[in-house]
């Protein structure tokens, strides 16, 4: 299948002679998530910026659903929607004006029909008659991707969509989200918000100082890199690790009083239930145990170390 | 050709003039009304007329193009510098059309609200004084082009400015001047030569001039020259525009 957006060998050096995006190639396949995801700086909002023809690139080729964004732009513009990362809203237009307008501005005709669902589907509904002024930053976030949907896009592109948003308003995006990459809508989602590429992606691509690093599925992300770790509050102290258990990636806290199994999220259950046999048939008592699973953070900040 | 963005762009600029209507009405009205008064009547009594047109009537067409070149720059200009300013323009900038469907809906819709004004205006004139049209479709024809050619200059200041003084530097600073000294309250025959040779430069006169003759149907320099000047700078904004677009200056980086 025709990737929906292919970008390839893309570069940009802005005015001021700053690289802020280096060789960067992506194929995206319709009906997924993607997180892209790195620091401040890392060149993502310029490579969103270059999609949706806000910026020039300086080399490479960027291509929606098979339609070049340069020599075809009506065609690709016409299939992408927009979420920006700032705020940028017309204070004294009412809610259901500013969105019927960009309706119209992406050459739909009028559907009011579709834009009473958006605005549903954001909670806007009874908001539609204010003006937007009125309305608090959270809302104003809701107007600006129910903008973005108003004319049906294909990808949707959410820059930093919970950056200072509340939960309330996180969760329906999320619900939103799955529920349009359901209908085959592909979402590009920025974030350094490193749970929320974890909870939200099917592939995670990381970008670092203008240059993607990887792009991977996220299952296959966390394998590589994804440790869990098992730690066992003893119910007396140890001095050493029994030599029983030298089969086992262990070590002992300092006081002795905690026992700490590292093991790969690939492995399952196995390791934790051979060592609790083990634990139980050397008598060894034990109060608690606790697990923690390397987040997508953890991984970030492994893959930076070792990219450094 | 992208219609429902042309309409969406147009309408939205219509509904700004709508909101705002009092101030942006009701303000060149009055103080159109007060020229009237003061120029027309107050002084004007005392004035011969001129080319056998009473001066009171005279000043009509001049008070007019007053209107219509300084609300058609500052309508255009400050239309596409809000979005700029506020941000809001990644939507137009984002959107399936091209920058020929963009300067549609901003300079058509700056035009529209400058005729309606110069409509207004004459209207308000026949209380204080007698006017006839001598040429009606001259006269819309040269109202619709000059609002057309200064939204064109409004909306490349609007473009270039990065600030609000900018954006009420060019009206102040040029075209006031060029409108007064354009023979807007006085015909350019009644200067010495050399001042009237120096006149001939300011573009402001050709439309002014052309303007008057569409209503008496006489007129300082030749009404052809009139029209080839305006469309001349007409042809100057839209290379101007083009060339925005092209580079995209202040737009894109
Ligand atoms: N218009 C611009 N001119 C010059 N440099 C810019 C411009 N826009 C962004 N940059 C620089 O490019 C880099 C990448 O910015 P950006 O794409 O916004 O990063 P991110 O969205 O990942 O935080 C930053 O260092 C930023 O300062
Ligand atoms: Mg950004």
């Amino acid at each position: 299948m025709q990737p929906i957006l292919r970008v390839e060998n893309l570069s940009k050096v802005y005015e001021g002679g700053f690289t802020a995006l280096k060789d960067v190639s992506l194929e995206l396949n319709q009906g997924e998530i993607f997180a892209l995801l790195g620091p401040n700086g890392a060149g993502k909002t310029t490579l969103i910026s270059i999609v949706c023809g806000l910026v020039n690139p300086s080399a490479g080729k960027v291509e929606v659903a098979g339609h070049d964004i340069i020599t075809d732009y009506r065609a690709a513009r016409a299939l992408i929607g927009l979420v920006p990362q700032e705020l940028k809203t017309d204070s004294f237009e009412s809610v259901w004006a500013t969105v019927a307008f960009s309706r119209g501005l992406f050459g739909k005709k009028r559907d009011d029909a579709r834009i009473e669902r958006v605005l549903r589907d954001l909670s806007l509904w009874d908001k539609k008659d204010n003006k937007i002024m009125t309305l608090s930053g959270g809302m104003k976030r809701r107007v600006l991707i129910a903008k973005a949907l108003a004319h049906e896009p294909r990808i949707l592109f959410l820059d930093e969509p919970t950056a200072g948003v509340d939960v309330e308003l996180r969760r329906d995006m999320w619900r939103l989200v799955r529920q349009l990459s359901d209908e085959g809508v592909t979402i590009i989602l920025t974030t350094h918000y490193l749970e929320e590429a974890e909870e939200m992606a099917d592939r995670i691509g990381v970008i670092r100082k203008g240059e993607l690093m990887l792009v991977e599925e996220k299952t296959a992300l966390m394998r590589q890199f994804g440790q869990k770790r098992l730690t066992i509050h003893l119910a007396a102290p140890l001095g050493t690790i029994p030599s029983a258990f030298a089969g086992h990636n262990l070590t002992l806290s300092a006081d002795g009083r905690d026992l700490v199994l590292v093991y790969g999220t690939g492995q399952g259950s196995a390791p934790v239930s051979d060592l609790l046999r083990g634990l139980a048939m050397a008598g060894i008592a034990y109060h608690d145990l606790e697990t923690h699973q390397s987040s997508l953070e953890d991984i970030f900040v492994d893959l930076m170390r070792e990219n450094a | 050709m992208n219609v429902h963005a042309v309409k969406a762009i147009y309408l939205f600029e219509m509904a700004r003039t709508w909101r705002t209507l009092l101030q942006s009405v009701v303000s060149p009205v009055i103080s159109t009304a007060l020229y009237f008064i003061v120029f027309g009547s107050a002084i004007g009594g005392h004035m011969a007329p001129i080319d056998g047109v009473a001066y009171g009537a005279f000043i009509v067409p001049g008070l007019i193009m007053l209107t219509l070149l300084t609300q058609s720059i500052s309508n255009a200009a400050f239309g596409i510098y809000f979005p700029r300013f506020v941000g809001t323009i990644y939507e137009v900038l984002s959107a399936p059309i091209s920058y020929v469907e963009i300067v549609l809906g901003y300079v058509g819709a700056a035009a529209t609200k400058s005729v309606m004004l110069g409509i207004i205006i004459l209207a308000t004139s026949t209380f204080f004084v007698d006017v006839k049209v001598l040429h009606p479709v001259w006269m819309v024809s040269f109202l619709v082009l000059t609002a057309v050619t200064f939204s064109l200059f409004g909306f490349i200041i609007g473009i270039w400015a990065d600030g609000f003084e900018k954006l009420q530097m060019i009206p102040l600073l040029i075209v006031t001047p060029l409108t007064f000294l354009g023979g807007s309250f006085y015909s350019i025959d009644m200067l010495p030569p050399f001042w009237r040779s120096v006149t001939l430069f300011n573009p402001v006169v050709y439309l002014v001039s052309g303007f008057r003759w569409s209503f008496f149907g006489v007129s300082d320099v030749n009404i052809g020259i009139s029209l080839g000047m305006t469309l001349v700078f007409l042809l100057a904004c839209l290379v101007a525009v083009w060339w925005i677009f092209r580079t995209g200056y202040r737009l894109k980086s």
